[in-house]
This record gives C-alpha cells, sequence and structure tokens, in this order.
C-alpha cells in the first residue's frame, strides 16, 4: 500500500468533484426536462386520459420498457459512437452526460407517470365538473397534485445519478469514479478510495436533504 | 315556477367485456327553479350516474338533459366548460385540492371564469364568511375536519354563483352532528342564494330534513316521485316504503309484528293518520256502533313539514261480521289495511303493508 500523499490528492480530488458535479447537475437538468415531459406524455395519451392516443402511448411504453433494464455500464458503451460525433470526443464530463440523461430521462418518465397516475380521480373529476378544460385540468390539477410525490420520485433518480456518474466516469467522464479507480484502486491507495467514498456519501446524503426541504414545501399533507 | 333541470326519457348503459349494464332507465323528471329535490336509492340504483348526466360527466346513451333551458347532453368542448361553471357540485369525498389552500380552492373556479385577483379576493371573503371558515384561509385541507371540507367544497360550488347545485352523497363520509351542520348550510344555501339543489343520497333522512321533493330510484329507474309529505306519508312502492318506515317507525318490522302476533290472536289493522281539518272521535264511535274492541298495539304519528301523519296499528275484537263492518265503518274516515293472519306465509313486506 503506497503513502497517501495530500498534495498530490487532493488537488486532484477538487476537480474530480467539480467533473461529478457537472455530469449529475448537467444530466439531471437534462433528464428532468426531457423525462417529466415524456412521463406527461405518457399519462396524457394513455387509454382513457385527456389525450389519449395508443400509438404514442404504444411506441413510448415501448421504449421506455426496452431502455431501462440494460445495464448503464452497457448504455454508456453502445453510446461511445453518438457521444464521439456529437463532441468529437467521448472524453470529459460533457459527453458522459448523453448516456447519463438517456438512461435517467426514461427513468424519469416513468416515475413521473406513476406519480400522475396516483392523483386522486375525485380531484381531477372535480376540475371537469368546475368547468376547466382537459389541459387545464392536467396542469392545474394532475401535476401540482403530483408534485410532492414526483420531487421525491426525481431525488431518488439525482441520487441513482450519482452513483451511474461514477461509471461514466471510468468510461472518460473523469470524476470521483475515475480518481476512485485509477488514482486509488489501481495504485493501492485505499486512503484515497477511502476519501472518495466519503464524499460520495456526503454528495447523495446533500442530494437527498435538497430533496426532502422541497417536497416538504410542496406537499401539504 | 319554472323548470330548472329536465330528465326527459334519459337511459345509460355500460358496456364492459362484452355485457351490457343498464344504469339509467327512461328516467324522466323535472326539478322546478329553486327546490331542493332528493333523489334516494340503495347502491347500485343509479342516483349518481343520473346526478352525473347534470353537469355532463356521463352522457346519456339515449333521452336528453336540460338545464336552464340548454341541453347540456349535446354541448362540447368550450360550450361545456361555461355550461359546467354555472352548476356547483359537491362530492362525497370533498375532492378539495390537497396542494392548494382553502383561499386557492376556493379561488380555482373563479379563476377559470376569468375574474381579476381583487374580484377573486372579495368572491372568496364572502364565501367564506357565509361558510364560516374565515379563520382558515390559508389552512391546507389536510389540516381540516371533515365538516370543514365539506363546507369548503360547497362554498367552492357556489363561487360562480351558479344557478344550480348537484350534491353527490355530500353528507354520506359525515358523523351524524356534522351532518347536520352541512345540511343546515346547504338549507340557507336554497334559501338565501335561491340555488336549485338536486341531491341524490341513500340516507333518506337526509331526503326528509331537507329536500321539498324526493324520486326514489331503484336498478336504474325512478319508482316514486312526488312532494315529501305525500312520498313519506302514503309510500307506494315497496321500496319506498323499506326506506321510510327505516326513518319513521310507527309501522311495525317483521320481528315486532311477531311479537304482536304472539300477544294479540285477533285481527290488526292499520289505519293510516294524518292532518285532517275535522277532529271527530272516530275510532270509539266505529267500536261503539259495531260492538268491537279496539286495542292499540303499535303506531306513531310523526311531523313532516308542518303537518302531521302516521299510522295505528290496531287489534279489533269481536265477531268476524262485526269486525268486518268495523273496518267498513273505518274506512269512511281514513285508510285501512288489514295485516294477514298470523299463519299465513307471506314476506316481511307484505305482512306490514298489505
Amino acid at each position: 500500500m503506497r503513502d497517501f500523499d495530500p498534495n498530490a490528492f487532493f488537488p486532484r480530488f477538487w476537480v474530480a468533484v467539480g467533473e461529478t458535479g457537472i455530469m449529475v447537475v448537467v444530466a439531471f437538468a437534462g433528464a428532468a426536462v426531457i423525462g417529466v415531459l415524456l412521463g406527461l406524455l405518457l399519462y396524457a395519451s394513455r387509454p382513457g386520459n385527456l389525450l389519449q392516443n395508443r400509438a404514442i402511448f404504444a411506441v413510448l411504453n415501448l421504449v421506455i420498457n426496452v431502455v431501462r433494464p440494460i445495464p448503464f455500464l452497457i448504455v454508456a458503451i453502445a453510446l461511445i459512437p453518438l457521444t464521439r460525433s456529437l463532441f468529437g470526443t467521448g472524453l470529459g464530463p460533457l459527453p458522459q452526460t448523453i448516456p447519463l440523461i438517456i438512461v435517467a430521462c426514461v427513468a424519469i418518465a416513468r416515475v413521473s407517470e406513476s406519480n400522475l397516475v396516483a392523483v386522486s380521480p375525485g380531484s381531477i373529476e372535480a376540475g371537469a365538473a368546475m368547468g376547466a378544460s382537459p389541459a387545464r385540468v392536467l396542469f392545474t390539477i394532475v401535476v401540482p397534485e403530483a408534485l410532492g410525490p414526483l420531487t421525491l420520485g426525481l431525488t431518488y433518480i439525482l441520487v441513482a445519478l450519482v452513483d451511474a456518474t461514477a461509471v461514466a466516469g471510468v468510461l472518460g467522464g473523469g470524476g470521483l469514479g475515475s480518481l476512485a479507480m485509477n488514482y486509488g484502486y489501481q495504485r493501492f491507495d485505499w486512503i484515497s478510495v477511502g476519501i472518495v467514498v466519503l464524499a460520495l456519501i456526503v454528495l447523495v446524503q446533500l442530494a437527498q436533504f435538497l430533496g426532502n426541504a422541497v417536497a416538504r414545501k410542496v406537499m401539504h399533507r | 315556477m319554472s323548470t330548472a333541470i329536465a330528465f326527459e326519457n334519459v337511459s345509460k348503459s355500460f358496456t364492459s367485456k362484452g355485457r351490457t349494464v343498464d344504469a339509467l332507465r327512461d328516467v324522466s323528471l323535472t326539478v322546478e327553479k329553486g327546490e331542493i329535490f332528493g333523489i334516494v336509492g340503495f347502491s347500485g340504483a343509479g342516483k349518481s350516474t343520473l346526478l352525473r348526466t347534470v353537469n355532463a360527466l356521463e352522457r346519456p346513451t339515449s333521452g336528453r338533459v336540460v338545464v336552464d333551458g340548454r341541453e347540456i347532453s349535446a354541448l362540447q368542448g368550450r360550450a361545456l366548460y361555461a355550461a359546467r361553471q354555472r352548476i356547483g357540485m359537491v362530492f362525497q369525498q370533498f375532492n378539495l385540492l390537497e396542494s392548494r389552500n382553502v383561499y386557492k380552492n376556493i379561488a380555482y373556479p373563479l379563476r377559470l371564469a376569468g375574474l381579476s385577483e381583487a374580484e377573486t379576493l372579495d368572491r372568496v371573503e364572502e364565501l367564506l364568511r357565509f361558510v364560516g371558515l374565515t379563520d382558515k384561509a390559508l389552512a391546507y385541507p389536510s389540516q381540516l375536519s371533515g365538516g370543514q371540507k365539506q363546507r369548503v367544497g360547497i362554498a367552492r360550488a357556489l363561487a360562480t354563483r351558479p344557478d344550480v347545485l348537484i350534491s353527490d352523497e355530500a353528507t354520506s363520509a359525515l358523523d351524524p352532528q356534522t351532518t347536520g351542520e352541512v345540511l343546515a348550510l346547504l338549507r340557507r344555501v336554497n334559501e338565501e342564494y335561491g340555488v336549485t339543489i338536486l341531491l341524490v343520497t341513500h340516507e333518506i333522512d337526509v331526503v326528509r330534513e331537507l329536500a321539498h321533493k324526493v324520486a326514489v330510484m331503484e336498478d336504474g329507474a325512478v319508482v316514486e316521485h312526488g312532494s315529501i309529505y305525500d312520498v313519506f306519508s302514503s309510500p307506494r312502492h315497496p321500496t319506498t316504503r323499506r326506506f321510510v318506515s327505516s326513518v319513521l317507525h310507527h309501522i311495525p318490522s317483521a320481528e315486532a309484528l311477531a311479537k304482536i302476533r304472539a300477544v294479540h290472536r285477533g285481527r290488526l289493522v292499520q289505519l293510516h293518520v294524518e292532518d285532517r281539518d275535522t277532529n271527530h272521535p272516530f275510532l270509539s264511535q266505529v267500536s261503539r256502533a259495531h260492538d268491537v274492541d279496539v286495542n292499540v298495539v303499535f303506531g306513531g304519528v310523526d311531523e313532516l313539514q308542518g303537518r302531521l301523519f302516521g299510522s295505528l296499528t290496531v287489534e279489533l275484537l269481536g265477531t268476524d261480521a262485526a269486525v268486518d263492518a268495523a273496518i267498513a265503518g273505518l274506512r269512511e274516515t281514513t285508510t285501512v289495511s288489514e295485516l294477514p293472519a298470523p299463519d299465513a306465509r307471506t314476506s316481511e313486506k307484505e305482512a306490514v303493508h298489505a
């Protein structure tokens, strides 16, 4: 086991924290926008709902079900040609957000859909009875009523993203994952690995804390 | 009076998994402006489905539903949304928006109607005063009791000053005390704002307390309807009789009748009691005239909408011929029905009401 050298480790550590931060934040922002929209579309196109459309629902459903079971590592590898053609390189945190966004957005689509479906039919009916159009019911009743559990669902995905960035990092994204792998594990420097693990725990706690705080604010039951 | 709601030969059938269920069968009813009309029936009778055709949450398979002169069952899109804003609806489970506070729940229909912020504020304040919840404006539904939630539900339903209020089992999730408060509030809605109320309930007591007219539904059809007094004082259909006898206890139940029979072996008749202009003692007169002894074994007199009605079950003791003559004599004054002899094998309903 090597001696732990703080002067060599910490500069790399802060860069890695930054890279992980970029991957998590960019991937989460992108995936949240796309995923929630997909979730809304999935909910609205569901047979019996306001924009019911069997074709859209079936296609979306299929795509999500195809992407979801594939392990993230495989998705990330399979998408290397795509990220290279988009960014000219597969290296660095930004190119690696592409597979992260794709995997996270289908998960968010599913989470959003199930939270929207769980909104009380009574609330929806009350909106219709008051004379709200179906689109108005969707955006002023269904979405706000689902927001609390939706926030918790998004937090769950955010935490899962921190996990996935480690894999993306090893595949060229950099960040804490690759630091632990390349600087720590491969050099038998277990202290470095330990610090990275601690940093990841703190990061996840922070994400969960934020999510819970937002959920508490929007939920009133 | 003019018509607020008219159901014209309304039928509705649902088809699921190849089986067709008739939820409504050729229902025709008229609700006049300003009245409180109760629809009562056991669960599955189709009363909620009928109610929901009033704001087109359900559409009839055939027939028309006309609200304030407009055939709502034919409206679509914007015209329908506008028409629904003129019809308030109150729900059994309140159906408040959990993510909004009381103020915003009541403001929701006002926003739909396009009121400004200032107008909304004024109107919501007025409604909160009317339902007695001014101190709860910023509370969320989860912080309210059932009765408070329903008062918010009523305030929300009244927000756009609708002409018609429909109520789907509004008190069925509440305890008796709270039910009384909500019924009193609904009566004020009717009396102070002149709102026509069509309500659906399985609790006959609610209808008795609140309504002017009642329709009894069974198996998707209206089996009896009329003024509260007429229907309660002389129910004709067996279902109506079951409802009425559950709240008015002057008619003996099958068990009570069996106990009476065990003691009283003579012929039993039921005499109808109602408001009478004259005040002659017909029972003792008939008794003397026909040499028949009279024994009151069951009965009671209720008050309904300021009028008396009820029934007495009496045992007539004498020769068969004398009793026959006495019954004929009683019939000159009131409605008389003889209960079948004890050994006759009859159903409960027939035994009680034949």
